[in-house]
């Protein structure tokens, strides 16, 4: 009989090991799942994670793990925050949309003068407008004590209609013959999110990636800030009595990760996708949910984690057009990494024991 | 009666890290009153645990009446005679009496004919309950009484007490103790667990000491004396604290008018609190539990905010304040609740030493932590307080209750604060870690503090005290010079019996 038994501290070793194993064990129940699809699990999962960085046209999918990942790491970042401190984000995808809609339209308001502080605005306005949207759920919480959740989830919704109105509307563009959508931001100099590196699908967007990541790091680990943060969470009573302020922590934390996924969906439409349309979202805001829970809300594992989560884009899609395999596996193949790392984390606070019978 | 009731014979017990229970064996005998006795870790509890079914041996028997006894779980230890009184009672507030007692029994009957007798074993043994009475409401000597009546009605041959009096005044000891005389009477036997030494000499018949797990000795309890079972406990000289007579200062800390609501519906509110402390005294605020402690920590703390001039620290006005700002102007404090309140469970000694020291000590740089000067102040603390750890990197989860207890005191009388207030400061502690806190106590109040010690152990505030009051029900009795405070008289202070009377049949 199998038995748990509470360690007297969280394991080190297995707070790194979980999400190792966590990969390895979604590899062996994808590939099953493949399988029972009709396709050969070892070419699935090597079409997945080897060919992209390894395989013919790896040239090619490189740099788009750095352009699929960036979006995905700025946002878990932010999220980390707030979900390390009970305080929880799910409405980070009408934040990325909000910021998307102040980021462009700012830019779109200056079209067709070309002037270098033109994109810093953009960065500017589209981190306000995220931030704005995460401001609705932080102060109906702090005033009146509703549910995060169910506020930012619904604000996803309202943001996705805003979304399509703009694209019909405010934000259309007057030379596209009547389609929807706005100008492409690619052709328009001074907006366009260009790569720093060429050929490296290193745009702005990645650069500011990195940077929240070393900021986050310093923040959690060297922050009185980040400290009280990480106290709320573990032992929110102890947090009350070492006097950290619960209305300014939910303020900062639901703030900063709205911040940040304005930023990322402001990034992704003036560069990568290059136009405000009706459905240029494609649910990063939920994703990087995973990814904040895969990299254990530590930065540097986010890193880690917002690149697999890329591969495991760039590898399905590959997957799907040469295997056939459909998009919705993909789905599940990403949905059962969280799964099945949820139920390794046991291990870095029980250990398992074989029990035989006792005496009486 | 005098024949055996139940027998052990080399019981052991051991969880990871610890041998709870070594090769214990002694036996009860039928309708005698048996104490269970050793300090905080010695493996009481586990043992009883055993006996009750709530967790197996890893080795060793036990027989009732001659009968092998191995009870898988408690129903069956309670289907062969033995009943349990827990220390911490397992009852709703919301429901009444009756219908707490319905929850527990397997087939309970209807209602009126359950309130009828409860009615009738409540007054038969001395302890009259109305079945009718909200659980919430009900003291916490009147909540031990429905837990009792629930094990005598299933009309036991062994009942097992654990440290009943923990939360009794000394007027409702009596009532109690009356109860299981009349028990025994009738033939059943008594387990009673207590590390209260002047209570088993005055009721119990055998005393069993366990010391680290194993059986150090039996003893008859009438005939040895308090010092001799003491020193059987802790296997060694007891020494009681040094208390050199202190000079008192201004008034450091003085509270006035103090009406604070619980934050919690259960909780029992303040209501209009006076009282002063002196640099260099000690106040004593004892009561039994669930009257007020944790409110009047919390309002002290920090946690619970008031009008500015109910506080006044050293004649400034703090009511209001934080606990940041507190800290700052030198009122520290420390609660009851180990893990989770006064330290976080999974963080490291280091971390937890930031949790209230980050800004006497100095650890921080403009919002930036420094993390080598935490870790000197946490390897002070650990130093000066022989706090027994691997190192300040160790969670704070990983320690022994007497050592993290000594931790978060020491933490706090190292900030070298102008007025401590501490909540139950050696409950659940072994009795070389609750001397060394009394003593820093002690030592803390010489170099000029003004401590204010709230506690439910009677016998530690009369060592501690200067001066002393009782809470009862959110109020704040005289206060009156710890010397020469009589048991009878602090037992009125505390509220005496809570209108419980024995009743004569």
């Amino acid at each position: 009989m199998l038995k748990l038994e509470k360690r007297p501290q969280p394991s080190k070793l297995w707070t790194y090991l979980t999400p190792i194993l966590a990969v390895v064990i979604t590899m062996i129940a994808g590939g099953a799942l493949f399988a029972l699809l009709g396709k050969n699990p070892v070419e699935a999962i090597g079409t997945i994670f080897w060919e992209p960085l390894f395989g013919e046209f790896a040239f090619y999918y490189r740099p788009q793990l750095l352009v699929k990942g960036a979006p995905l790491i700025l946002i878990a970042i932010g999220l980390s925050l707030g979900f390390r401190a009970g305080i929880w984000n799910i409405g980070a995808e009408g934040q990325y949309i909000i910021g998307a809609l102040t980021g462009a339209g700012i830019g779109l308001a200056f079209y067709p003068m070309e002037a270098w502080f033109i994109f810093p605005l953009m960065v500017i306005a589209g981190a306000l407008g995220g931030w704005a949207w995460a401001m609705i759920p932080a102060i109906l919480k702090v005033r009146f004590g509703t549910n995060e959740i169910l506020v930012s989830l619904m604000l996803v919704y309202v943001a996705e209609q805003l979304l399509a109105k703009m694209s019909l509307g405010l934000l259309r563009n007057p030379e596209g013959h009547g389609f929807p959508g706005s100008r492409n931001l690619q052709q328009y100099e001074s907006a366009y999110n260009a790569e720093v590196i060429a050929g490296t699908g290193m745009h702005w967007g990645v650069v500011a990636a990195f940077m929240a990541v070393i900021l986050a790091y310093v923040l959690l680990n060297r922050h009185i800030l980040g400290y009280h943060i990480r106290l709320t969470g573990e032992a929110p009573r102890a947090a009350r009595f070492a006097g950290v302020n619960p209305a300014r922590l939910i303020l900062f934390c639901l703030g900063t990760a709205g911040a940040l996924a304005g930023m990322a969906g402001m990034f992704e439409v003036s560069g990568p996708s290059g136009q405000v349309s009706i459905d240029f979202n494609v649910g990063y805001g939920f994703t990087a949910i995973i990814v904040a829970f895969l990299g254990r809300l530590h930065p540097v594992g986010i890193l880690f984690a917002g690149l697999l989560m890329a591969l495991t884009y760039i590898g399905g899609e590959i997957a799907q057009s040469n295997l056939g395999l459909p998009a919705a596996a993909i789905q599940m193949f990403q949905g059962m990494l969280l799964f099945f790392l949820l139920a390794v984390d046991l291990l870095t606070n029980f250990r398992i024991r074989i029990k035989t019978a006792e005496a009486a | 009666m005098t024949g055996t009731l139940l027998t052990i014979k080399g019981l052991t017990k051991a969880y990871p890290g610890v041998v709870a229970n070594d090769d214990v064996s002694f036996e009860i005998r039928e309708g005698e009153v048996h104490a269970l006795l050793g300090e905080n870790g010695a493996g009481k509890s586990t043992l009883v645990k055993m006996i009750y079914g709530l967790v197996k041996p890893d080795s060793g028997a036990m027989t009732l009446r001659g009968e092998p006894f191995t009870p898988a779980e408690p129903r069956a230890a309670r289907a062969a005679g033995v009943a349990m009184v827990f220390q911490h009672f397992s009852l709703f507030d919301a429901l009444n009496v009756a219908e707490n007692i319905a929850l527990g029994m397997e087939n309970p009957p209807q209602m009126r004919d359950l309130a009828a007798r409860i009615r009738e074993v409540s007054e038969t043994y001395g302890l009259p309950l109305d079945p009718y009475r909200t659980v919430g409401d009900l003291s916490a000597g009147e909540r031990q009484r429905v837990e009792i009546i629930r094990c005598l009605l299933q009309e036991p041959k062994l009942l097992i007490m654990d440290e009943p009096t923990s939360v009794l005044t000394p007027q409702e000891v009596e009532i109690l103790f009356e109860t299981l005389r009349k028990l025994t009477k009738e033939g059943v036997a008594i387990l009673y667990i207590s590390h209260k030494l002047e209570e088993i000499r005055a009721l119990c018949d055998h005393a069993t000491i366990l010391r680290l797990g194993k059986n150090v000795g039996t003893c008859v309890p009438s005939e040895t004396s308090a010092r001799e079972m003491a020193e059987m406990m802790v296997g060694s000289a007891f020494e009681a604290p040094e208390r050199a007579g202190r000079e008192l200062g201004d008034v450091a800390l003085d509270i006035s008018g103090l009406s604070v609501k619980s934050p919690s519906a259960f909780g029992t509110s303040l209501k209009n609190i006076h009282l002063t402390v002196q640099q260099g005294e000690i106040l004593g605020i004892g009561g039994v539990a669930g009257n007020g402690q944790d409110e009047l920590l919390a309002v002290l703390s920090g946690e619970l905010r008031t009008h500015p001039d109910a506080i006044r620290l050293l004649g400034q006005p703090v009511g209001r304040l934080g606990p940041t700002a507190r800290r700052e102007l030198g009122l520290l404090a420390a609660p009851e609740e180990r893990l989770g309140h006064a330290a976080a469970p999974d963080m490291s000694l280091i971390e937890n030493g930031v949790l209230t020291a980050a800004q006497r000590e100095n650890l921080l740089n403009r919002g930036f932590l420094k993390w080598g000067a935490a870790r000197s102040f946490a390897e002070k603390v650990i130093e000066a307080f022989d706090v027994r750890t691997p190192g300040p990197d160790n969670a704070a989860r990983s320690l022994s209750g007497g050592n993290l207890q000594k931790f978060v005191i020491g933490r706090e009388v190292l900030q070298r604060p102008k007025v401590l207030v501490v909540n139950q400061p050696t409950w659940g502690v072994d009795a070389a870690a609750a001397a060394a806190i009394r003593q820093a106590l002690l030592d803390l109040a010489a170099e000029g503090a003004a401590i204010l010690c709230i506690s439910q152990d009677l016998d530690e505030l009369m060592e501690i005290s200067d001066r002393f009051g009782a809470l009862n029900e959110g109020r704040l009795s005289d206060i009156r010079p710890a010397k020469g405070l009589t048991v009878e008289e602090i037992g009125l202070m505390m509220g005496g019996a809570h209108g419980m009377e024995v009743s004569h049949v």
